[in-house]
């Protein structure tokens, strides 16, 4: 026992059931063991342990976690060459259509890494795709889990620090882009400043406050430079280590299927199967951005020129994160800017900006909060919904992605315009009304068919698949067989819970002489909500409806009753099923 | 059952519809869309006089909407503004590019086959001239683009072209479905006169605002695009900015991507 390093509590209690004999030696590597006498390392490697659910949905947060890791290394690269400064130089380089004009050293630097700088051209597409990667794979990572639910408790505060990195994310992006100083950018940063000079009463001061004077000034570039490079990756970075950790810590969740349930986690250990994985993965990932990055362009800085306040080219757009806000100023109507004691107020670019982008995130964060407080569920959920299973959550996640995308179409009008030979002033026109109609179109179209899968899940349950196979009874009729489903196909189609609205699980509203209960309006409102969510439900199929569909299944086919022998070979065949299906 | 109705069923019907449906659209369009009237009325030009020849031309193509003495008409469907003054220039820029005579009224006159040789083009000139001084078809050291600095046309095009035909002249929307073209493949003759002459919608940069060295100078810049001089790092999904790097990462990007993780996790450990 002496030779068995300090520290190494599991390897003792491993070594003792796995080599019983020679307990006083650990079979684990050298450098291991080294290791662990040094920094007790061997109580980490019950991490490697844990277990992970197998499917691709659950890689596109990898996506994400992935792209960000290039944009670390590339920007990284980038930054042994960018010069953050506003100082005037005139440009000396290779790119011809720009020599002798002058410029920021910020662009020249652009300008230096794009054509001067070995591989700096890649190295700066990469640094961008990714980026545009890591915010489109969070995006669908969101997505992913708002739709299976995978919010529910015990995982709230994840999704409250998701939605806060996702924010963390678009301004990363926005300070990045904005660095080059090319006329694209500079004028992003010019509707930066009109965003901030929209705040009532602190609006001014807030801009002066951020550019050091007047717009420009020679402040900004420096300063996102430093919010871009240190203040917001360390930030993000830091929470990043907290979500996945959460990740960790909560274990994965998984769908439903056979043999899993709240309470374990069916799938592969992190080693060797998800470590090769994960890791083989990353190089998907980056072997995939890089070729992107190397066949084609993107954010050609050099065509847009130095910036200048004066100028600005037609096709202004942002990268596509911060659309939906710039969207939202293009469908504002400009009729709702009004002076006050000689004040100018513009809510039209205020509501657009800085109330919007905070609102968004706001209701993202709160919404596993009020789906919690309306259906009262205080569980642990480690499985997770199918998405047509809770079909009002489903559809409000899609009325609010039309929404978004209505705002985000809105800031490409005007290329809409161009490619599709429409008027500029008809698309937004047709936008305005669409933010209101396409979230409602949307929320009764995505509901609607989230009830009809569930039926058509009832409809297979009950009856099983189509066999294709025509059989003829005795006296001549004819009927197509159908096959009742497998156990194991089943099972991922019953086992989810009847969610049922306040007004079926608890006492009605009014007491036994019709009288009216005394309500708090907290809690009429959140009985109105519950009516809203599960007032239209399918109820899933319960063991007794499978069992009572096997009894007459094929007999109600056959009227007359002719075919008892048939129902009868069929009761045998599943009355295993059914008994197992009551445990 | 019989065999059509097996074929209904087929997984692949549902494309071949659909491939059928978007053929028959495509082919009934291609046969019922307005199109440009393709007769030209040619005129013989044996006549010594052109300016007689250029205004029977223009009697004949272009009176309809401008007037019979080129002063211009209102009209519903006829409506045009007057000629007198515009100059050769404006001539040869909006019948030399296709875009007059005009195929029907519009908001804005669209690029189109070119229906006059360019005699004729060059006598319907002599004639617009002849009503009245305007500014001329340009010199041909200003469109040969010898010493050109593309840097400054640059500059100059940045300053004054860019908010409509964008950076990359890749043209631009302008207000209810008028539109600022892209100007790849535009002659530059043509490009030196739209500047002169301001067509449509387009602001006149006359030799003051914009001296003809400087007018060379934009179309060099220009002509550098179109040449491929702006395409580094790969495809340039149009040049439009970040709407093209959206479109891509939205569909092969994150697809590719998507792909690679359903293979991923569809494989057996």
């Amino acid at each position: 026992m002496t030779t068995i390093p300090q520290g190494a509590g599991s390897v003792r209690d491993r070594s003792t059931t796995e080599t019983s004999t020679d307990d006083a030696k650990p079979s684990l590597p050298p450098p291991v063991v080294w290791a662990d006498e040094r920094l007790g390392v061997a109580k980490g490697m019950g991490l490697f342990k844990k277990v992970f659910p197998d499917h691709w949905s659950f890689l596109l947060g990898e996506i994400a976690m992935y792209s960000m890791i290039i944009c670390l290394i590339t920007g990284t690269f980038l930054t042994f060459w960018f010069v953050p400064s506003m100082a005037h130089v005139v440009y000396d380089g290779s790119y011809v259509p720009l020599k002798g004009v002058g410029m920021s050293e910020a662009y020249a630097s652009t300008l230096d890494i794009s054509f001067d700088i070995k591989g700096g051209l890649l190295i700066r597409q990469l640094h961008h795709w990714a980026a545009l990667l890591f915010i489109v794979g969070i995006a669908l990572h969101v997505a992913r889990v708002f739709f299976t639910g995978a919010f529910r408790k015990p995982r709230e505060l994840n999704w409250v620090i998701g939605t806060v990195l996702s924010l963390l994310a678009i301004i990363e992006g926005f300070a990045g882009y904005s660095l080059p100083d090319d006329l694209l950018s500079g004028t992003g940063i010019r509707a930066m400043n009109g965003f901030m000079s929209s705040a009532p009463v602190i609006g001014t001061y807030l801009t002066f406050f951020v550019f050091g004077g007047e717009f420009p000034g020679e402040s900004i570039i420096p300063r996102l430079y430093i919010a871009h490079v240190l203040l917001l990756p360390a930030l993000l970075v830091g929470l990043f280590a907290v979500h996945i950790f959460l990740v960790f810590w909560h274990k994965h969740t998984q769908y439903p299927g056979p043999g899993r349930t709240n309470n374990n986690v069916v799938g592969f250990p992190l080693l060797p199967v998800y470590t090769a994985k994960a890791g083989g993965f990353f190089f998907i990932v980056f072997g995939l951005t890089a070729l992107i990055s190397a066949t084609v362009t993107i954010n050609a800085v050099w065509a847009y020129g130095p910036y200048d306040p004066a100028q600005v080219t037609a096709g202004s757009q942002p990268d596509f994160y911060m659309w939906f806000s710039d969207g939202a100023l293009r469908l504002l109507p400009g009729f709702m800017e009004f002076e006050l004691w000689g004040f100018t107020f513009s809510p039209q670019i205020f509501l657009g900006s800085l109330v919007l982008l905070p609102l968004v995130w706001i209701i993202l964060g709160a919404y596993p909060f009020i789906e919690q407080w309306v259906t009262g569920d205080k569980r642990e959920h480690h499985l997770l919904d199918r998405p047509r299973n809770a079909p009002v959550r489903t559809a409000i996640g899609t009325a609010g992605i039309s929404m978004y995308l209505v705002l985000a179409l809105a800031t490409i009008n005007d290329i809409i315009a161009i490619k599709l030979h429409l008027s500029i002033n008809d698309i937004t026109v047709a936008l305005r009304v669409l933010f209101f109609l396409a979230p409602v179109v949307a929320f009764m179209v995505t509901k609607r068919l989230c009830l009809s899968l569930q039926r058509a899940d009832r409809e297979l349950v009950l009856h099983g698949t189509e066999s294709g196979r025509i059989q003829r009874t005795a006296d001549g009729r004819f009927y197509e067989v159908h096959e009742d489903l497998s156990e194991y196909d089943r099972w991922p189609l019953v086992q989810h819970e009847p969610m049922r609205p306040l007004s079926v699980t608890e006492e009605s509203e009014t007491d036994e002489y019709g009288v009216d209960r005394p309500r708090g309006i907290a809690y009429k409102a959140r009985r109105a909500l519950s009516e809203f969510y599960f007032k239209d439900r399918v109820e899933p199929v319960t063991p007794a409806e499978v069992a009572a569909a096997h009894h007459h299944g094929e007999a109600e086919a056959l009227p007359g009753g002719h075919a008892e022998a048939l129902e009868e070979s069929h009761a045998e065949e599943h009355a295993s099923l059914r008994s197992d299906d009551r445990h | 059952m019989s065999k059509l109705a097996a074929y209904r069923r087929s997984p692949i019907a549902l494309i071949v519809l659909l491939f059928l449906g978007l053929t028959f659209t495509g082919t009934a369009y291609a046969a019922l869309q307005p199109t440009a009237p393709a007769d030209g009325a040619v005129a013989s030009a044996t006549a010594s006089d052109d300016v007689e020849e250029g205004k029977k031309l223009f009697l004949a193509n272009c009176a309809s909407c401008h007037g019979t003495n080129a002063e211009g008409k209102t009209g519903i469907n006829t409506a045009g503004p007057s000629l007198v003054g515009v100059g050769s220039a404006a001539v040869d820029f909006q019948v030399g590019t296709g875009r007059m005579p005009m195929a029907a009224p519009g908001v804005q006159a669209a690029e189109k086959p070119v229906v006059f040789t360019d005699k004729e083009i060059e006598q319907l000139g002599i004639f617009i001239d002849s009503l009245g001084p305007g500014p001329q078809v340009p010199d041909a050291q200003y469109i040969d683009l010898v010493n050109a600095d593309i840097a400054n046309g640059g500059k100059i095009f940045r300053t004054n072209c860019a908010m409509c035909h964008n950076s990359s002249a890749q043209g631009g929307a302008l207000t209810r479905g008028k539109f600022a073209p892209d100007l790849m493949n535009v002659e530059p003759k043509h490009l030196y006169e739209a500047m002169l002459t301001g067509p449509q919608s387009m602001p006149v940069f006359n030799d003051h605002t914009i001296t003809p060295q400087e007018k060379e100078d934009v179309i060099a810049f220009i002509k550098n695009i179109e040449e491929g001089g702006n395409d580094f790092g790969g495809h340039t999904l149009g040049s439009v900015g970040p709407a093209g790097d959206a479109l891509f990462i939205w569909t092969i990007g994150i697809g590719l991507l998507i792909a690679a993780a359903i293979w991923l996790g569809r494989k057996a450990a």
